[in-house]
């Protein structure tokens, strides 16, 4: 499943509901139905509001997949690239009380992978959940 | 679920409950007026009741954090009662659990502001 969507939060609503059934149908557990639906919210907060800040002739491009081992969900943007290596820990003493800079940290922990690619222009997030551990076991 | 706040006093404190999702473009918007407004009225103790929020993304924490610090920089207090098992761990993956002070019965926390 792929689509392209313009860079509102109402995209940002669609994705997630896209997200939560998509986890749901792949048989992941409650915790990891909200990790996984958490993880793609913030990755598509990220395109529209950093990547493509909101402008209309931009959008945002989401994909889901299962491939029997692992969720593969990717979310890219249109606009100026993001170095993930530049990003502050939020963990940090002297960040932990700044109002932003939590978005890719919570990706990064409630996923089993992330990487990020730059498409010049934009950048492209893949988010992977391994099946085996994080389906319902009953 | 977008946010809804209602206001109570409770022993000089006010007590903000909240219910539904803190969230960029739902709750943080509201969140933030509510604290400022607060703030404004030179309201000293407030506790943010938390018990039927459940949802908190990355901007929400902002906000929460946000309105700590506001709080703090007024000389007023902002405390936490009752995190859903979702927004307590959010909390604790990203240290802010050791920022706030949270409690797990009313009665509790309102005393703590004496």
């Amino acid at each position: 499943m792929r689509f392209a969507l313009s860079s509102t939060m109402d995209s940002v609503s669609k994705v997630e509901a896209a997200a939560e059934k998509f986890a749901a149908e792949a048989g992941l557990d409650e915790d990891e139905r909200f990790r996984t639906t958490m993880a793609v919210r913030e990755a598509a907060v990220n395109a529209v509001l950093h990547g493509n800040d909101y402008d209309p002739d931009k959008q945002i491009t989401v994909s889901f997949e299962n491939n029997g081992k692992d969720l593969v969900i990717k979310i890219s943007d249109q606009g100026k690239g993001l170095d993930p290596d530049t990003l502050p820990d939020p963990l940090a003493p002297d960040n932990l009380l700044r109002g932003t800079g939590r978005g890719i940290f919570l990706i990064r922990s409630f996923m089993d992978e992330v990487h990020f690619r730059q498409l010049h222009p934009g950048t492209e997030l893949t988010l992977v959940k391994h099946l085996a551990a994080a389906q319902k076991t009953t | 679920m977008a946010l809804t706040i209602a206001s109570r006093e409770v022993d000089g404190v006010t007590v903000l409950d909240l219910s539904g999702r803190i969230t960029l473009g739902e709750g943080s918007v509201q969140l933030r007026e509510a604290i400022r407004d607060l703030i404004g009225k030179g309201q000293k103790n407030t506790l943010l009741n938390m018990g039927d929020v459940n949802y908190i993304d990355s901007s929400g924490l902002g906000e929460l954090v946000s309105a700590y610090t506001t709080s703090k920089n007024q000389g007023a207090a902002l405390k936490l009662l009752s995190l859903t098992k979702k927004v307590k761990d959010v909390l604790q993956l990203t240290k802010l659990y050791t920022v706030f002070d949270i409690y797990d019965d009313e009665a509790s926390a309102i005393a703590s502001f004496k």
